[in-house]
């Protein structure tokens, strides 16, 4: 029998970079045959479904971004912190707060504001998700805690504040009284660029900052501080930087990214405040980041596809009936094959009985 | 048509072999009535969505070959509603029910760009020349289930398990705590929010702890059988919400509020099959038959039962309405007068709770 | 029962299914693995567990089911992670997802389905002393089960070899390697402990808690789980505190709306996540303290390299 073996590969495959997800997308496709042949659905079908079916008109193109955009927002936040280890999994926190303080500022100001209601409403909505992670930044660096535990928490708590605001003070006064806030009006709304299409302002943001956290982690000093803190803790004291600081820039840019994400979603596409703003981006971001193997670029593209996934769950659901249970199994695994090819990058499989191996040698 | 042409002469070939292949697939089946759902949980609730789906599946059985029935799931509030139904409107379908009060906006936005879809609300307000709305008349049964506790109680307590304080719930508090002091002129009625729908832990933590408070009376507006299910553990009375919940209440669940859209699914997709399909605004009870009370559990008094049997024919009938005055507030102010009904926007909206309910409903 | 006697039990009730999820994980990370998939783990042993005592009508079997189920699926994680070196909080997280999906699948043919209460541990004469009586002695196996597996736990990790060699493998897996120890197997053992622990987690709410099954009953426990490992300081018996100083303000907040409280609904719960942070900002102040709990190998992988 042969011997599989892993050897370490000096460097990255930069092949196998690109062929990995190519490699885990047509795993995933056998396993969804067998999947969709269960189910008695002819697979070829629900590929097409699940692939090319959302994306096949202009309108799904589009989609594609809007589904796309805060995933990515959020997640070149949390790579940068996770990179320096630090653990942001409040996004969704963020996002909220994010859509809460810009979605105020539209909400009560634009009459006062005029042309200035857009870049207040930014503005407002990147400082309020900064707002809400700099309280685990306070915790961790002043009285040491562990900002997984607290980010995580205060996502509940953002989460209740939003339906007390819609249920109470910010409820739509011609609205019967049911949990929502009045419309955007005016400069408060934030239109699409194309028309047929919900692009807008959270794509190119999203893109900005892709651009941005490029520059930050590749080229500046601040990055490399960051990565120094992330991979030897030890090394970076023994340099000076200052690791408190690394911790407050780190949960400071992701949750400004989150709040950005957060007021352009209800400025954008749904237009008002309401109890849910987010089907979980903050979360799914953070599934996004690793994917992306926490390089912007990288994030990018597993943030498209991630959104490809779930335009075609719902593809899937209209045009072959098949349950939502479904589509969140073949999401798993496509995520789990995806995950498991990534070996390739870094490692060789080497097959063949060592002894041979070491006569040729 | 146009939209699709304009764009493959923009783009690189890859995706224009990619639209090719999308294009026959959605060409198929057209010449089945497409009826479409979108819902904002799983079907496996067995709750709000549980029966929508009901309504669904009695489309598709009365109708057969004529309509192909779609169903979404789990289509949050947010963003991914406007996104879902274009796609259903691009994808064919005729008439499209969104199954929740967040749909609003989105459902009218899609409305305008598909004036050639019927689109059909439930529980909202906002209506257009292609949009309906629809509800059921939920606190009807409260008045029954009111005059049920009233002869059942013993402490007078009645423990109500809410799931956020909307107008949909609150009437149905304030309807149930009328016709419940109509005959325990001292009782009160505890409400916990457990702000959410459906959770089924913290909704029989809710009902434990209003039990623990004196309630001898379960009362719920969420979604799972678990106050039921708590409250025969432990002996006390309960009404099952959105499905028939007796099942889980074998001796103590008198009967159950269930909400019963399938009438009114198969025939508005009839209208469409007539071509006779018109907006409006459908808010039906007991006497449409959207709301179902079940026959009141055999553990019931013969003479507590038949009384609860008159006051829902007396509702079906159009003699009682749960809203008769005088309906004071907490205050003890009067806002219904007595001889006159509270009017159906002011119980739309409502955001008062009468007296007898304990607690702040912030305004 | 008084009020707070009320509560108490409540409390223990509502803390059992966070402990035992808890638990587990904590000895997953313990050994160097983050296993953010406790949500997926935890309805798939709620759906599976439901399965076999609805077609068994045995809670026994349940239970039992529920554990392998829940292994399973962290068989799955373990694989993906140890062997195939994936990215540990990527697949825990995708893990979720999937689970959550295969549970609803599975779960099609037990919606609507009820089951009878576990019975209580009822001894006359004790279970009807004031406080005590209903909280200690009132309860269900599962309770006793859920305190007794944080106890055993404790001393495992504290008091035995294995548990020692286990915690070494945690802090540094390249040192354990060198001394001979077979770190991957060790941790693939500890992954299958975390699964089963938070298979039997979701049991607890559909076979005892709530006996009925639905897609999504576990409403986001599974992330409390979580963080009450990081709440514990990867220490057992704060674990058990944790679980219940949670599972305290969740109920006292109902209460104090029953009471008819003047705070809004939407604020009054916010208290248990409030409360969680404020406690752990006091237990955390001693820096060093935390550190030396904290398994230093947590969520790296690992691979031999002799």
């Amino acid at each position: 029998m042969p011997r599989i073996k892993l050897e370490p590969r000096a460097q990255s495959s930069r092949l196998m970079t690109y062929l990995s997800p190519l490699l885990a997308v047509v795993l995933t496709l056998m396993g969804a045959a067998v999947l969709f042949a269960i189910l008695g659905r002819d697979p070829l079908e629900a590929y097409r479904a699940f692939f090319i079916d959302p994306v096949s008109t202009l309108y799904g193109i589009g989609e594609l971004g809007v589904k796309g955009a805060p995933l990515i927002l959020c997640a070149i936040g949390l790579a940068i912190g996770f990179r320096a280890n630090v653990w942001n999994i409040g996004a969704e926190g963020q996002f909220i707060l994010g859509a809460i303080a810009g979605g105020g500022v539209g909400l009560f100001f634009e009459p006062l504001l005029g042309p200035l209601t857009m870049p207040a409403m930014l503005i407002a909505g990147a400082l309020g998700g900064l707002m809400w992670a700099a309280i685990p930044a306070f915790l961790k660096t002043r009285f040491n805690a562990n900002e997984i535990l607290t980010s995580l928490m205060l996502t509940y708590v953002a989460s209740l504040l939003l339906n007390y605001l819609v249920r109470g003070p910010w409820r739509d006064p011609q609205g019967y009284n049911f949990p929502q806030s009045k419309p955007f009006d005016g400069y408060a709304v934030f239109n699409p660029f194309f028309t047929g299409t919900r692009l807008g302002l959270g794509a190119l943001m999203a893109l900005l900052a892709v651009v941005g956290g490029w520059f930050l982690m590749s080229r500046s000093f601040l990055g490399y501080q960051i990565k120094v803190v992330g991979l030897t803790p030890a090394a970076a004291t023994y340099a000076g930087f200052n690791q408190k600081r690394v911790v407050w820039f780190c949960l400071a840019i992701s949750g400004a990214l989150a709040g950005l994400a957060g007021v352009n979603e209800v400025a954008g596409p749904i237009g008002q405040l309401l109890p849910t703003i987010s089907p979980g981006y903050g979360f799914t971001a953070i599934i996004v980041a690793f994917l992306g193997r926490l390089h912007p670029f990288g994030i990018l593209l597993a943030g498209l596809l991630i959104a490809l996934s779930y335009l075609g769950g719902e593809a899937a659901q209209i045009s072959l009936n098949l349950p939502v249970a479904v589509v969140g199994v073949f999401q798993g695994m496509l995520l789990f094959f995806l995950l498991a090819c990534e070996l390739l990058v870094r490692y060789r499989v080497v097959i063949g009985a060592p002894a041979v191996q070491s006569i040729a040698a | 048509m146009m939209k699709r042409r304009d764009f493959l002469i923009g783009t690189g070939s890859a995706i224009a072999a990619t639209a090719a292949l999308g294009m026959p697939y959605l060409a198929r089946a057209a010449d089945k009535l497409k009826a479409a759902w979108i819902f904002i949980g799983p079907t496996g609730d067995m709750g709000w969505s549980y029966q929508h789906d009901l309504g669904r599946q009695a489309v598709a059985a009365k109708y057969g070959d004529r309509v192909e029935t779609i169903k979404v799931e789990n289509v949050p509030e947010s963003a991914d509603a406007e996104r879902v139904l274009t796609q259903l409107a691009n994808q064919g379908s005729k008439i499209i029910f969104t199954t929740s009060f967040g749909y609003m906006e989105p459902t009218l936005k899609v409305a305008k760009n598909f004036p050639n879809v019927y689109f059909e609300h439930a529980t909202g307000y906002k209506r257009a020349p292609n949009v309906s709305t629809y509800a059921v008349r939920f606190y009807e049964g409260r008045t029954v289930q009111g005059t049920l506790a009233g002869r059942l109680t013993k402490s007078g307590i009645v423990g109500y398990v809410g799931s956020v304080p909307i107008p949909e719930v609150v009437g149905g508090i304030n309807a149930f705590t009328q016709a419940f002091r109509k005959i325990r002129p001292d009782g009160k009625v505890k409400v916990i929010y457990v702000n959410e729908w459906f959770n089924p832990g913290k909704e029989a933590d809710a009902a434990k702890a209003l039990i623990d408070q004196g309630a001898d009376i379960m009362c719920q507006h969420t979604d799972s059988p678990a106050p039921v299910q708590t409250a025969e553990a432990r002996g006390v009375w309960s009404f099952g919400q959105s499905s028939d919940m007796a099942k889980f209440g074998p001796t103590r669940c008198v009967t159950s509020n269930v909400d019963n859209w399938a009438p009114y699914y198969v025939k508005r997709v009839g209208m469409v099959l007539d071509g006779t399909w018109k907006s409006t605004d459908t808010w039906g009870g007991l006497a449409a038959g959207m709301l179902v009370i079940p026959p009141f559990n055999k553990t019931v008094p013969q003479d507590i039962a038949s009384e609860g049997y008159k006051v829902k024919q007396a509702i079906i009938d159009g003699t009682r309405h749960p809203f008769d005055g005088p309906v004071a507030n907490q205050a003890g102010e009067i806002k219904v007068a007595a001889g006159s009904n509270m009017p159906d926007p002011e119980i739309l909206g409502i955001n008062w709770y009468v007296q007898g309910v304990e607690g702040d409903l912030r305004k | 029962m008084t009020e707070l006697t009320a509560i108490l039990v409540s409390m223990v009730l509502s803390a059992t299914p966070l402990l035992l999820a808890a638990a587990g994980e904590l000895v997953t990370e313990k050994s160097g693995v983050l296993n953010l998939g406790v949500e997926g783990m935890m309805i798939v042993g709620a759906v599976v567990g439901f399965g076999a005592e609805y077609n068994s009508g045995s809670a026994v079997m349940g239970f039992a089911a529920a554990a392998i189920g829940g292994a399973l699926l962290a068989a799955l994680f373990g694989f993906l992670t140890l062997f195939f070196l994936a990215n540990q909080v990527a697949t825990g997280l995708a893990l979720t997802i999937f689970g959550l999906g295969l549970s609803a699948l599975i779960g099609t043919a037990y919606i609507g389905k009820p089951l009878p209460h576990l019975p209580l541990l009822d001894i006359p004469g004790i279970s009807d002393l004031p406080v005590v009586g209903p909280l200690i002695f009132g309860q269900d196996a599962i309770v006793y089960l859920s305190v007794a597996v944080t106890i055993a736990i404790a001393w495992f990790l504290s008091r035995t070899r294995l548990g020692l060699v286990l915690r070494s493998v945690g802090e540094n897996h390249e040192a354990a390697h060198a001394l001979g120890y077979p770190v991957r197997r060790i941790r693939f053992l500890a992954v299958l402990f975390g699964g089963a622990m938070s298979g039997l987690g979701g049991a607890y709410l559909s076979l005892a808690y709530t006996p009925l099954w639905s897609q999504g009953m576990t409403a986001g426990r599974g992330w409390i789980a979580l963080a009450l490992v990081v709440f514990s300081t990867w220490k057992p018996w704060r674990l058990l505190f944790g679980a219940y100083l949670f599972g305290f303000f969740s109920i006292v907040q109902l209460h104090a709306q029953g009471l008819a409280v003047p705070i809004a609904p939407e604020f009054l719960s916010m208290l248990p996540y409030l409360a969680t942070i404020l406690v752990l900002v006091i237990i955390s102040r001693d820096a060093k303290r935390i550190r030396l709990n904290a398994p230093a190998s947590l969520g790296k992988a690992f691979r031999a390299t002799a």
